[in-house]
């Protein structure tokens, strides 16, 4: 059965777009069809993360206005064929959502595919609520920092009574990505430690991605970091938090690219 | 001053943390019981002064801080002086 999984922050450049490709590539990479769909429209950025920006002809607004079959709107990776791309609208406004027609979007690829990740933009306006409102599960993207984590938690709020599951009266499942984390300034006390953040939104961690200068090269070039570089640390940690994701228990470390010092320094399990 | 106090003067994770836990607490209403008590107290403190007495929004001053164990709010009204009383 397809699952639906938004990645959220409410905060803006904490890294959604960036685990979004990242995340959809490692699970396609593992033989999922999955497509990968950006809701922030007026400012769209997930095709050129992914590297298929000169190919957006249609988009999410076109289909839900009926403008546009859905076949025609996707686009298809080209290193992974079961990976595919829903680009957000670059010119129409927001309000262009409407809950109806997202809901029959989503409802058309959940026969098509395994997984369905929802790119959610930053706030908690229209794009975020309609990117939230119809998932199963929730990655909720966090930097060790102290605006990004007061973000979480009220997001985390609005998973917990805006979103259909929700309402229904269901728990949404919620993960915890942590994202930019330097382990070493962590133990120097210059920043909030995985158990701090964990300890004050107390929600399951799914992955730890270490800083890394691979993630704006990923980026620089078009790829997602987990196919551009998949033996780099942030590469290596978001295929645990894929494996993770898929329900296997995986020993929680924090990935380097320095020599697996600090991974074996700071090694802990999955919460 | 030891070098144990040098180095725990640098750390500003844990000042991180508790001013998190702090306004957290306070934004998910466990402290006070309700979402931003103290603003809806200041709200209608002043709506039952202004029944009474009309009070220029200058004349107000109003100061919240919020603290881990209590809150205080602290409200300072200027009341006008009675016009010309009955002669």
């Amino acid at each position: 059965m397809a699952k639906v999984l938004v990645v959220t922050s409410g905060k803006g450049g904490v890294g959604k777009t960036t685990s979004s490709a990242a995340l959809g590539a490692a699970l396609a990479h593992g033989g999922e069809k999955v497509v990968v769909i950006d809701f922030d429209v007026g400012l769209r950025n997930l095709d050129l993360v992914m590297g298929a920006e000169r190919r957006v002809v249609f988009d999410l607004i076109n289909v839900v206005q009926g403008d546009a079959k859905l076949n025609q709107a996707l686009i298809r990776d080209k290193r992974l064929e079961n990976l595919s791309l829903l680009p957000a609208s670059q010119t129409r406004d927001k309000d262009a959502l409407t809950e109806e027609g997202v809901a029959r979007v989503l409802d058309e690829l959940r026969e098509k595919f395994d997984w369905i990740i929802c790119d959610s933009p930053a706030g908690i306006e229209r794009g975020a609520t309609m990117a939230m409102r119809h998932a199963d599960v929730a990655v909720v993207v966090t930097n060790p920092e102290v605006s990004s984590v007061r973000d979480s938690d009220r997001i985390i709020g609005l998973l917990d009574s805006k979103t259909e599951l929700a309402e229904k009266g269901g728990r949404i499942e919620k993960h915890l990505l942590l994202t930019r984390y330097d382990p070493v300034r962590a133990e120097r006390g210059e920043m909030l430690k995985v158990d701090d953040v964990l300890e004050i939104l107390s929600i399951p961690l799914i992955g730890i991605i270490p800083e890394s200068e691979e993630v704006l090269r990923a980026s620089n070039v078009g790829s997602p970091v987990t196919l551009n570089n998949p033996a780099s640390a942030p590469g290596r940690a978001y295929f645990d938090a894929v494996r993770r994701l898929k329900g296997e228990t995986v020993e929680l470390t924090i990935p380097t690219d320095k020599k697996g010092l600090f991974g074996k320094l700071f090694g802990r399990r999955a919460a | 001053m030891n070098l144990l106090s040098f180095f725990n003067r640098r750390t500003s994770a844990p000042v991180a943390r508790e001013r998190l836990q702090i306004l957290l607490a306070h934004e998910r209403g466990i402290v006070g019981g309700k979402p931003d008590l103290v603003a809806q107290l200041r709200e209608e403190i002043l709506a039952v002064v202004r029944r009474h007495v009309m009070v220029e929004q200058d004349n107000v001053q109003v100061k919240m801080n919020r603290d881990s164990d209590i809150s205080t709010l602290e409200i300072e009204i200027e009341i006008p002086a009675p016009v010309a009383a009955r002669a």
